[in-house]
């Protein structure tokens, strides 16, 4: 994020904003909450102050993942969010636990014998929720107004709260740009990407899909996933509809 | 004064009690770990006003360190040997975010073989990170460093290390002059700092991307502050000698005044090394002692000129570098004589590692190897190792 919106002597932000490493956001906003914390007990503040970390999948299912678990039990009054395009696009389409299966990433190749990511994808959002924080969310650019509502909820409880967002990469995952927001809308629709919220350890779907979309309608539209419509690989395409059928029944159970 | 007895753990926590940080992030590391946990214990008895972090990592400690003072707050931590391998791709970001904080450290071995007892190839090897780095002899030292760290890490916008050698100081108890809280908190004074997160009205934003166009003026700037920190630790080391009687320069001369010989060494080898000068002055050998206090920045002038008379050198380093060239100390050392007219006679001896005891008898028996060198003129082995079976 500090690469598009920081070009010193530049800053794109009209708040306060800190960017230290790659992996650690969630540790370095605890260090500033903490001083926020010291510096209002002492009186030297008085403001309400919100603070929102970022990161991408990879700095937070990966190699964020320690950090951010941390600060995430630790309670500090932070709202962390994460944008998944579900794949490393700093360094540009390398495979990350948030890439899904089959998917062709340039660490994951679609090649002769390998059709792409061969494991599904981590379950980030059901592993913050197995924190016990008190905000847990999933959304999508598509449904924007449920995105909205999301971080102002978020905002508004005290306590770690976490919001994931699919974030759809016309160059990651191969679809012309103008696509983007119809995919991420399939991916909702296809119940790859529910839309859901978990309060104080409830979980709610924010939005019921209306219509019947398959995994094989979403990923035809995407690049990343050609391959998987020749020969055998074709497998690999049930194997995707089912661990999503198997993960919608169990949040529908969950919410009901 | 108030006299206590405390091992180096205690006499650290103790400072960091007295200095009462905005914020503390801390991960407990052997031979650590007490430091971490008597804040903790300061913290639940409502004795500090800090807000203790409990991170779940090193890396995590100092990332908090860093979010906490660029914050604007006053912040503390504490680590050893891997603890401060882990922060080490952070301590790069505190000192080029010219971010003041200070680490109390605990010098202890690196792995591989695992082994938690002293040497000094944690601490030098963050040597490059942009930290100041303050070695200690025993507790009382390192209590009166961390103090000043204070000051001259706020005053020089780097952050700083003091460091006291794992288990020989760190759980070693010794009486320790104390000053009061008050005095403590009179001489560090209030953190102020031009810029910060949670300034009102000022959106600053901190650690930009840098690019060809800027990047290299700051590293020159961020050097700039390293080559102005000597002439800053000088002068807080004067206040603090005003108060406690306790002066502290860059280094301490133990009888080098007449001497023909040095030895050099830092850490709490200078102690045993302050025994062993005594008795090879009882031989007739006129020996002298140079103890290291700070090694980043490295005071190359000022060493230079206090060993003016000095006709042959022994370096005591308690790590190695795997240059092949000798220890970190011998190998700057060495650089800095180059310019002199007169070069004196350098040998390398590299003890202790991995807590490998040495004793006043190791110590007289370079004295008299050195003193031998400096008769004949030849040095047989540049590079040796003290206690080592080979």
């Amino acid at each position: 994020m500090e690469v598009v919106s920081t070009i010193f002597p530049y800053t794109a932000w009209n708040v306060p904003y800190i960017h230290s490493a790659f992996e650690n956001s969630a540790a370095t906003i605890s260090g500033v909450e903490a001083a926020y914390k010291a510096f209002k007990k002492k009186g030297k503040i008085k403001k309400k102050l919100n603070f929102i970390a970022f990161g991408g999948d990879g700095g937070t299912y990966d190699i964020g993942f320690q950090s951010l678990s941390g600060a995430m039990e630790r309670g500090h009054d932070i709202l962390y969010v994460c944008y998944d395009n579900e794949v490393y696009m700093n360094t540009g389409i390398q495979r990350s636990s948030a890439t899904p299966m089959g998917a062709h990433t340039t660490t994951s190749p679609a090649g002769r014998v390998i059709p792409g990511k061969t494991q599904f994808r981590k379950d980030l959002t059901e592993i913050m929720t197995a924190h016990d924080i008190p905000y847990v969310a999933q959304a999508a650019p598509s449904h924007w107004l449920d995105l909205t509502r999301k971080v102002e909820k978020a905002l508004s409880i005290k306590g770690p709260t976490f919001i994931n967002i699919l974030s759809p990469c016309p160059l990651g995952w191969r679809y012309p740009p103008s696509q983007t927001i119809e995919i991420s809308k399939l991916a909702v629709e296809s119940r790859f990407w529910p839309l859901y919220e978990v309060e104080n350890g409830k979980h709610k779907l924010t939005y019921k899909p209306k219509k019947e979309v398959s995994m094989e309608d979403w990923m035809k539209l995407q690049g990343r996933f050609r391959h998987l419509f020749t020969g055998k690989n074709k497998n690999v395409i049930k194997d995707c509809q089912k661990q999503v059928d198997r993960k919608w029944e169990k949040l529908w159970t969950l919410q009901s | 004064m108030p006299i206590k007895a405390l091992t180096g753990n205690e006499a650290m926590a103790e400072a960091m009690r007295q200095i009462n940080p905005d914020v503390v992030a801390a991960y407990p590391i052997t031979p650590a770990t007490e430091v971490v946990q008597l804040f903790a214990q300061f913290v639940a008895d409502g004795k500090v006003d800090t807000e203790f972090v409990a991170v779940e990592s090193e890396h995590s400690a100092l990332s908090a360190c860093i979010g906490a003072a660029a914050a604007g707050g006053r912040v503390m931590t504490s680590t050893a040997s891997q603890g401060l391998a882990l922060m080490h791709e952070m301590l790069y970001i505190a000192s080029g975010l010219r971010l003041p904080m200070v680490i109390c450290e605990v010098n202890r071995s690196m792995s591989a073989p695992i082994n938690i007892h002293c040497d000094h190839s944690d601490t030098m090897g963050s040597r490059e990170s942009g930290w100041i780095q303050i070695f200690s002899e025993d507790s009382q030292e390192a209590y009166d460093s961390v103090i000043q760290a204070i000051r001259i890490s706020e005053q020089a916008f780097l952050p700083c290390m003091v460091s006291l050698d794992g288990f020989i100081i760190s759980h070693c108890m010794q009486g320790i002059n104390e000053l009061t809280d008050t005095e403590v908190q009179e001489f560090i004074g209030e953190h102020k700092t031009p810029y910060s997160l949670l300034m009102d009205g000022h959106p600053f934003t901190i650690g930009a991307l840098d690019l060809q166009d800027y990047f290299f003026e700051h590293k020159r700037a961020q050097i700039e502050a390293m080559e102005n920190v000597l002439p800053i630790i000088k002068s807080v080391g004067k206040e603090f000698s005003k108060r406690t009687k306790r002066g502290y320069g860059f280094f301490e001369e133990y009888m080098l005044g007449d001497a023909d010989i040095c030895l050099i060494a830092l850490g709490s080898c200078a102690g045993t090394a302050k025994v062993a000068i005594q008795e090879l002055r009882d031989k007739g050998i006129k020996a002298g002692l140079l103890k290291l206090r700070v090694m980043r920045p490295f005071p190359y002038k000022e060493i230079v000129s206090a060993l003016f008379n000095i006709k042959a050198i022994a370096v005591l380093d308690r790590s190695t570098s795997m240059s092949t060239m000798g220890g970190p100390v011998f190998i700057e050392l060495r650089s800095a004589l180059y310019d002199n007219p007169v070069h004196p006679l350098m040998v390398n001896y590299i003890y202790g590692l991995g807590g490998r005891d040495i004793f006043p008898r190791d110590i007289v028996e370079v004295g008299q190897k050195l003193e031998n060198i400096k008769r004949t003129g030849k040095i047989e082995k540049m590079i040796d190792y003290i206690g080592v079976r080979e």
